[in-house]
């Protein structure tokens, strides 16, 4: 068996110079793509001068001086006044007096960011706990009408966002979850919790019955089966369907832009808004979209074997 | 005691909830919250469909005015040459989308070394937020001092403040579909791949029995087996680009004047700028319809060419 394997496997194995030709255009085509996430970064660490310059300036001299921009608001003040301020007791601090400004106080970014966290793990944690639940049900049991359930559940998703933002900006100005950060929980839940049904009954289908039913003739109950065995047999999938509601979460922007405005505001539409003396600080843009898209950079390399199902909403398995 | 002796029907019935119980415990929630989140917004969509509400004057009286939403939405050039827009960008951009991403999905196929480390790093632009990645592509296309200004004109020669890929009429809407296809190529190229990684080796080893051409076997074995694959693909990219946003929004709002103004930002200004409630919410649901519709004929087509 394993030489028919071998002998079979050469016919269909490329040529050395095939392989070497795809490898190139390949990487040059992922090289290229990189090109603009290289410039978020190194513009992130330019000075606003050098940001602009023409050509754009690939050797500079590093300074955090977006970071500090984008962490703070300062004022303008004279030349005078500033040497007459006690010593700079910081490295931002030092940087903003070199361009005759005084720090005022810390940016909206920080509690921006903050609002991001909170929704994305908060809406997270609820549509993976709904969707378990709901995935194990239509796993497991004999639900009437079970798959047009799944079908409204998945049509949901289809919607165009603003179409849906419309009636949802009425509810919950009635209700007062306007600029609401448990507004914004409640409405990333009901968009993700259709992925999350979706993918756990993918991962749960595959766990075999036999390990519960195994249990329950060991004198579990469903509930106990369900909690001792199934959920920790699909520990994988719903940590993989965690990080792609995160993902979601993090990312979105439709929503949150017409729906926050102030106190429960996520970073996404706040970084566009990010703006310096004469126009956006791209430097302080760039610091605030490398910090932005960090997470989600460790996630996808975590994710990379799960993307292909979590994309198609468990359609495609490998 | 008594339990462990009985069947484990009964002995579960005993101890505890019944399956179906617990089948309706763990479901209704989920759809609690979609009818809440969902269902109930829709509805109250389709009532103001039927009003000349206005969002911004809450107190004012609502009337009925049965169809003449729809018939106005329906009658307005600007919404039709929205709609132009938006299919104009679906088209553009699924177009290079599949053809780039199934030729990556086919090179990737090939697995040359560290063909899983570069195909990670394909994918990273797909996952970022459209967005906040959108807004950072306004910099890269400035006209004197962007970055993919500076490269095009290295590579032709063409000054780089002589043209403005977001100010000018006709480039602005290829700079949107340059960004989205930047974005989007890896999704398709993820799903082509698995199409291509699902086609048996046998059948290779049988044309090349036959003698089968390189070029023969990509039309007649590689194409059509990898076909339901990129008809997903295309399904699930068209219906996301068909509601694009966020990526216009930030690149251009609209603009030049309304060229790239798609769909979704049409509505967004009858809605959240005109705050035409009524009318908006007609146009919503033409919009939701359509989509669900299309989506509808489509996934049947799939299914068909499935199960060939």
């Amino acid at each position: 068996m394993s030489s028919v394997n071998t002998a079979a496997h050469s016919v269909v194995e490329p040529t050395p110079t095939a392989k070497r030709i795809a490898g190139t255009i390949v990487i040059l085509y992922a090289l290229v793509t990189m090109i603009p996430l290289a410039w978020i970064f190194l513009t992130s660490i330019k000075s606003p001068p050098d940001s602009i310059s023409y050509p754009p300036k690939v050797v500079f001299t590093p300074t955090l001086e977006g970071f500090c921009n984008l962490f703070t608001t300062r004022t303008r003040q004279t030349p005078d006044y500033i040497q007459a301020l006690p010593p700079p007791t910081g490295t931002c601090d030092e940087i903003t007096r070199g361009r005759n400004m005084v720090i005022a106080g810390p940016s909206n970014y920080w509690p921006r960011f903050g609002n991001s966290l909170l929704i994305a793990f908060g809406s997270t944690f609820l549509a993976v706990s709904l969707g378990t639940l709901a995935a194990y049900g239509f796993s497991r049991f004999r639900v009437p009408l079970a798959d047009d359930l799944l079908f409204f559940i998945l049509s949901t998703r289809m919607m165009p966002p603003i179409a849906v933002a419309i009636p949802i900006y009425l509810m919950y100005r009635q209700f007062g979850l306007s600029d609401t950060a448990l507004g914004m929980i409640l409405l990333y839940t009901a968009v993700n919790v259709s992925l999350a049904v979706w993918l756990l009954k993918g991962f749960i289908d595959e766990i075999p019955r036999e390990y519960e039913e195994a249990a329950m003739i060991d004198g579990y109950t469903r509930l106990q089966a369900f909690w001792k065995v199934v959920l920790p047999q699909a520990t994988t999938g719903i940590a993989a369907t965690a990080i792609f509601c995160l993902i979601f979460a993090w990312n979105e922007y439709a929503f949150a832009v017409l729906l926050t405005s102030g106190s429960a505001q996520t970073a996404p539409p706040f970084i566009p808004t990010i703006i310096g003396e004469g126009g956006q600080d791209w430097p302080a843009v760039a610091a605030g979209t490398t910090i932005f898209l960090v997470p989600i950079l460790v996630f996808t390399i975590i994710l990379r074997k799960q993307l292909l199902r979590g994309i198609t909403f468990g359609a495609v398995r490998k | 005691m008594l339990a462990r002796a009985t069947p484990t029907t009964i002995a579960v019935r005993v101890r505890g909830l019944s399956d179906r119980a617990i089948a309706w415990l763990f479901i209704t929630p989920t759809i609690a919250l979609l009818l809440a989140i969902n269902i109930f917004p829709l509805i109250w969509a389709v009532y103001l469909s039927f009003t000349n509400f206005r969002a911004n004057r809450p107190n004012a009286e609502v009337e009925g005015v049965g169809l003449r939403n729809y018939q106005r939405v329906l009658n307005d050039p600007d919404i039709w040459i929205a709609m132009q827009t938006t299919a104009h960008f679906v088209f553009w951009t699924i177009l290079l989308q599949t053809v780039i991403g199934f030729a990556l999905a086919y090179l990737i196929d090939r697995k040359f070394r560290g063909h899983a480390f570069w195909t990670t790093v394909i994918l990273i632009p797909m996952m970022l937020s459209p967005a906040v990645v959108g807004n950072f592509w306004r910099f890269l296309y400035q006209p004197q001092i962007g970055l993919f200004n500076y490269i095009v004109s290295f590579f032709t020669g063409i000054p780089p403040s002589s043209f403005e890929m977001l100010g000018s009429v006709i480039l602005a809407p290829w700079a949107i579909i340059i960004v989205d296809t930047w974005m989007w190529t890896p999704y398709v190229m993820l799903i082509c791949l698995a199409g291509l990684r699902s086609i048996p080796d046998y059948i290779y080893e049988a044309a090349e029995v036959d003698r089968a051409s390189t070029w023969r076997q990509f039309w007649s074995i590689t194409v059509p087996m990898a076909l339901p694959f990129i008809m997903l693909a295309v399904l699930f990219r068209g219906i996301e680009n068909f509601k694009m946003f966020d990526m216009v929004m930030l690149l251009t709002g609209g603009g030049p004047g309304s060229t790239t103004e798609v769909a979704s930002i049409t509505l967004k200004r009858e809605a959240f700028e005109s705050w035409l409630t009524g009318r908006s919410s007609a146009f919503a649901i033409i919009l939701f319809v359509a989509v669900f519709g299309l989506a509808n004929i489509y996934v049947k087509a799939l299914n068909k060419v499935k199960q060939r």
